[in-house]
């Protein structure tokens, strides 16, 4: 321990040294003009500076400005090169890399072709939480220092798509700090990783307080040429919502990723804060719970939720104008497709709603043979979706007015996530945003796909459907993406047609900055993207 | 003496023995460790590893022997939410919560002794009974409502004070301080106040009632028939003698504002362990939860028997009472 | 003699009529307080026959009629006195069955710990020894974690033990029970100082030479003697015991947001702090307030007129 602490403090120490250095020469070239800070408000802290040891998009969102994948988003969301500078197919399972030269790490290692396969090793590594995020891996090898070769399982159309968030460690520096492997919080071990980054990309981790303060320094060395001007960024995280709100109107913060939408209006007349708001690509469902029983209910011996015209009931009860106009302040995007517009696989003909129609809603229920309704239980979440307790809370109300007896349950996701996954539940407001892959094949196999192998992994109810799933399936192999997108838009049309999931809306989104924030480019991943922000 | 200092001691262990059971239980028994740290994909095998490793196949015994071994070395384990060692955690958060409780209870002695003295030799004069009012509004409010109502006021509408955090901090040694900077002194005015309201109007309420307890004494009586001018008997006398159990309390006082501090904490974002408490417990962060409640308790534990063994130190005819039970009353 | 028999006062006019009575009557601020403190009582306990609307009936909200201000804005609606919050809950009645949950778990908390500490009291002074030392061991051990601390630990303990579905139509319980299990200790000690007093005069000694049993004499002829003390620790842990809830409400680990107490409203509100509508955080907090100040000016009053030496 006490060695250990030794160590890191001498090395600290150093690097700050360095950093010193780095920042005088950086100084000097720019003509002496002050340093640039953007303090940035963000409503949680990332789960640890690895981006292996935990599936989280925020996560892997922040470290994208430490760490690089081989290609990457740009901010229209089109597939770039990064790391790699280009790549082909050798064969339908064979994909080959060509990487960047001259490349280094924050350490000043050099970036080579064993830093992609050691990198590509740990996350899919079966102890790696995210070996999810590329399920079509099967192995790869080095060509030359400069060449990688990426093997799949089978034909896979995706696989540029997955490669957006995985990112490249230093092999070097993994193996003297015994980190080549996953860091696997039950193994007892803290990882160096955990704590310590050695990225490539345009900011490097200064220095980090979990929960408090973490600083990034620009990295004067990055092989891109920078579009912004950022010296440092200050890393706040700030769980209020009411106090971030409060710290962005008093300057103690120039920007936030997530401003709430209740405070839009009070934060757009504030001279000194602008508000930038779109919709996400996240779609919000309803999702139910279509086993043998109901999980709580007064209806023992069956589930109504398997009947059709109980789902129809459900759906026509939602006054989906109301919702928008009060729960999500006139801000989200009501949809009666599954997924966005901007998803491939989107057919506007499926984005169209059953309309509201109490009367309708309450007949489709006596028909079923529910006319007093039935109990069942509702499964929200107070952290999760945008206004998420606010939109429960009113479907709950209009299901009341149709006969329907809901038991709404809220509370914060930590509480709620392990009865999703165990199936405790009735219905349950679901988001899905089809990220970082930006295709309906996201929600497909992973969402509607009965549970198979790594198919199904959030099917926490029971949905599926055979002919989903050999839609799915075929769909995951077809190389033409013509024919493939057809069969994904048969499939969502099915899942449409048996009102299998309740479509909700797109969520807004909404960053607010102050004035001092000059530019900056807002994706609908709702990724912040500080490497293209400038400020004045 | 050194009987009675082995006794008092064998009893702080034994109650801190008592609070490490529960935090074991907490640790042991709320959710299965082993479904906390492992993902959901994880073998029958893998579980089984987890389990021996973590020594749950032992008996109960050995398994709190263990646990308390581990925490008298400082070693809590590792946190499920962060994947940091629990003690490194805390410690990085104990000199942010310490200055807090620190001014908050500096300030409670500058404003509570001064208004103490005042309402009571001014016992009937009008601001003294709306000061006594005030007082028990002081108590009344709860604390986040004024926290709250303090950032509306004095950050949002005024825009004076910070609304959250530290400011900026120095770094001395693995002491983190934000006494040295001027926003990170600003930083600490608003939680500072909101944490040290309850505590003024206890000090207030405490120096005025043992005033007009001290005033009615013959000493006070003979001072004034010395002919001593009101000040100096109300000052030199009377508030001096006074003093040891305002100090007493003051110091008992200082493990219940480090726990009362995780509201304010999280009123204000203070990165402090108070609201590493509250974060932990709704991501039911067990280890970090069962450690919180080891550090605090120790805390004040240490501080009461400190406390008692000076009382017993100064006045030797307490050693008796103290024994007896009632070495915790207040 | 006879014109006491003739004219039966009854209890209200005894009181008034006795010592402490009479300081009630000389003190605004206690009757003051008690009256403030009844009407609060009976407006929570009627709340379903004054409140506009049942704020648990969801068929009863109406998300259109959303953070409307209170009556005497601009925007105010009949009949939404004191405005609704984002789901077109009338806050006027939210407030009072608020209240109404605050008040039955405050109540029932004081009842429940004073119940528990006066058994644990008298056992712990009756017996003395070996049980004695054990049960006061025990208090100890609770003092020794601080009160909001034991509270928060307890109530996520038991939240945990619980099965999923049950965690929030039980939340009331474990909230009194956590709140119980931190404040017993208080009660304990002054039961059992004066039954230790009481336990060696000779009435008791009497009563025990006659072979009463032991539970008998502690019912009926110790526990008589030692309630005054209990009853003032009472009365001013009723507003530590509101506060307490509150609290545990406000940092989210109390009453759910579907069946929200006074805290759980102030945390709600909070959120909308910035967004102008302020009646959300303000009448709760004021609600809340008032409460707590009531019982604590009453409790402050009887402590001191129970109190022989400032008399």
């Amino acid at each position: 321990m006490t060695k250990a602490s030794l160590a890191t403090k001498s090395r600290l120490t150093l690097k700050s040294c360095l950093l010193a250095a780095v920042a005088l020469t950086g100084a000097v070239i720019s003509g002496a003009a002050e340093a640039k800070t953007l303090k940035w408000g963000a409503a949680r802290e990332i789960a640890s500076l690895d981006p292996y040891s935990y599936g989280d998009t925020f996560t892997l969102s922040v470290l994208n400005h430490v760490y690089e994948g081989l290609v990457r988003y740009t901010g229209d969301l089109k597939i770039e090169p990064a790391l790699a500078e280009s790549w082909e197919t050798v064969s339908p399972t064979v994909w080959r890399f060509k990487l960047r030269q001259g490349v280094k790490f924050h350490n000043g290692n050099p970036f080579t072709a064993d830093d992609v396969v050691a990198s590509l090793e740990r996350v899919t590594h079966a102890d790696s939480p995210l070996k999810g995020n590329l399920p079509a891996y099967k192995s790869s090898k080095t060509i030359d220092d400069f060449t990688v070769e990426i093997e799949v399982n089978g034909p896979y159309p995706l696989l540029l798509n997955d490669l957006t968030n995985i990112f490249v460690f230093d092999k070097e520096w993994l193996v003297a700090n015994n980190s080549l492997l996953p860091t696997d919080s039950g193994k007892g071990v803290k990882g160096y990783a955990t704590d310590n980054a050695n990225g490539t990309g345009p900011f490097i981790v200064e220095s980090r307080r979990a929960d408090s303060k973490t600083v990034y320094v620009k990295n004067p060395n990055w092989w891109d040429k920078p579009q912004h001007n950022i010296d440092t960024i200050e890393f706040l995280p700030i769980a209020s919502a009411s106090t971030r709100v409060a710290a962005l109107l008093s300057g103690e913060i120039d920007f936030t990723n997530v401003a709430p939408l209740q405070d839009l209006p009070r934060l757009s007349a504030s001279p000194d804060v602008k508000v930038l708001q779109t919709n996400e690509l996240r779609t919000v469902i309803f999702a139910f719970n279509l086993g043998d029983k109901l999980f709580e209910s007064d209806v023992k011996d069956k589930n109504p939720l398997k009947d059709i015209r109980v789902r129809e009931a459900l759906y026509r009860a939602i006054d989906i104008d109301a919702v928008q106009k009060r729960a999500m302040r006139g801000l989200s995007r009501n949809t009666g497709a599954l997924i966005a517009p901007a998803i491939p696989g989107y057919e506007p003909s499926q984005d169209v709603r059953l309309p509201f129609d109490l009367d309708g809603a309450k007949k489709l229920l006596t028909a079923a043979g529910y006319p007093a309704g039935f109990n069942f239980q509702m499964n929200c979440q107070s952290d999760g979706l945008v206004n998420e307790e606010e939109f429960c809370q009113a479907v709950a109300a209009m299901w009341s007015r149709a006969g329907f007896k809901p038991n709404l349950s809220l509370a914060p996701r930590s509480q709620q996530t392990p009865k999703r996954v165990k199936g405790e539940f009735d219905v349950i407001s679901f988001g899905w945003a089809n990220e970082p892959m930006i295709d309906a094949y996201s929600i497909l196999i992973q969402v509607m796909r009965s549970k198979s192998g790594s198919g199904g992994v959030f099917n926490w109810g029971n949905w599926g459907d055979p002919r989903i799933d050999a839609l799915i399936d075929k769909a995951g192999v077809e190389l033409d993406t013509g024919k493939r997108i057809t069969m994904m838009q048969e499939a969502l049309k099915i899942a449409k047609t048996e009102h299998l999931f309740i479509p909700m809306h797109q969520q807004p989104m909404a960053w607010a900055m102050r004035s001092t924030v000059a530019q900056t480019v807002q994706a609908s991943d709702n990724k912040p993207r500080l490497w293209l922000t400038t400020l004045k | 003496m050194p009987a009675f200092l082995l006794k008092r001691l064998l009893n702080a262990a034994g109650v801190m023995l008592a609070v490490a059971f529960i935090a074991f239980l907490i640790f042991r028994f709320v959710g299965d460790p082993v479904e906390l740290m492992l993902n959901e994909q994880a073998s029958q095998a893998q579980r089984d590893e987890l389990r021996v490793r973590l020594g749950l196949d032992k008996g109960f015994v050995l398994q709190f022997a263990t646990f308390v071994g581990n925490a008298v070395r400082g070693d809590f384990g590792i946190s499920y939410r962060n994947q940091q060692e629990v003690f490194t955690l805390i410690a990085e958060r104990f000199p942010a919560t310490f200055e807090l409780v620190l001014v908050a209870t500096f300030l409670s002695l500058a404003i509570g002794i001064p208004l103490g003295v005042y309402t009571a030799i001014r016992r009937d004069s009008l601001l003294a009974k709306a000061l006594q009012f005030v007082s028990v509004l002081g108590v009344s409010l709860p604390s986040f409502a004024l926290g709250i109502l303090f950032i509306l006021v004095f950050s949002v509408t005024l825009q004076w004070l910070p609304a959250f955090g530290r400011g900026e901090t120095v770094q001395l040694g693995w002491w983190s301080t934000g006494l040295l900077t001027a926003s990170g002194r600003k930083a600490l005015i608003l939680p500072g106040v909101t944490l040290s309201l309850f505590q003024i109007t206890l000090v207030m309420r405490l120096v005025r009632a043992e005033m007009m307890e001290t005033m009615r004494t013959d000493f006070i009586r003979f001072a004034r028939a010395r002919g001593l001018t009101m000040r100096s008997v109300h000052f030199r006398h009377a508030l001096r003698n006074c003093l040891m159990p305002v100090i007493t309390v003051t110091g008992l006082q200082i493990g219940n504002l480090i726990a009362f501090a995780l509201v304010t904490e999280t009123v204000f974002q203070w990165p402090g362990m108070g609201l590493l408490f509250v974060q932990a417990v709704t991501f039911v962060d067990i280890p970090v939860m069962a450690a919180y409640l080891i550090v605090v308790s120790f805390i004040f534990v240490s501080l009461n028997t400190l406390v008692d063994l000076t009382y017993a130190w100064v006045d030797p005819r307490l050693r008796e009472d103290a024994l007896s039970g009632a070495a915790n009353a207040r | 003699m006879l014109a006491e028999k003739i004219r039966k006062p009854s209890p209200i006019a005894r009181f008034l009529d006795s010592d402490i009575g009479w300081s009630f009557r000389r003190t605004p601020a206690a009757w003051l307080s008690a009256l403030m403190l009844v009407l609060l009582i009976l407006t929570a306990l009627l709340c379903p026959l004054i409140a506009p609307q049942n704020p648990y009936d969801l068929a009863q909200i109406f998300i259109d009629k959303a953070e409307i201000p209170p009556i005497w804005a601009a925007d105010g609606e009949w009949p939404f006195l004191l405005g609704t919050d984002p789901q077109g809950r009338d806050v006027l009645s939210a407030i009072l069955y608020g209240t109404r949950v605050s008040l039955i778990i405050g109540f029932a908390a004081v009842l429940v710990s004073m119940t528990l500490g006066v058994t644990i009291g008298l056992v712990a002074g009756f017996h003395g020894g070996r049980i004695d030392n054990l049960l006061m061991r025990l208090g100890d051990t609770v003092l020794s974690i601080p009160t909001l601390l034991m509270a928060i630990l307890v109530s996520a303990i038991f939240r945990e033990l619980l099965p999923p579905n049950l965690r929030e139509p039980f939340a009331a319980v474990v909230l009194v029970v956590s709140i119980s299990l931190t404040n017993w200790v208080q009660y304990a000690r002054t039961v059992r100082a004066s039954t230790m007093v009481e336990r060696r005069k000779e009435y008791v000694l009497a009563a025990r030479i006659i072979k009463v049993p032991a539970i008998r004499i502690m019912a009926r002829h110790i526990l008589p003697n030692t309630l005054t003390p209990v009853m003032v620790a009472a009365t001013l842990n009723l507003g530590l015991a509101i506060l307490s809830e509150a609290t545990l409400s406000f940092l989210g680990v109390g009453m759910p947001i579907t069946q929200p107490s006074l805290g759980t409203l102030i945390r709600i509100g909070n959120q909308y702090l910035f967004s102008g509508s302020w009646w959300l955080v303000v009448f709760p907090s004021l609600q809340l307030g008032l409460i707590v100040l009531s019982v604590n000016l009453l409790g402050d009053w009887l402590r001191d007129a129970l109190n022989p030496k400032l008399r």
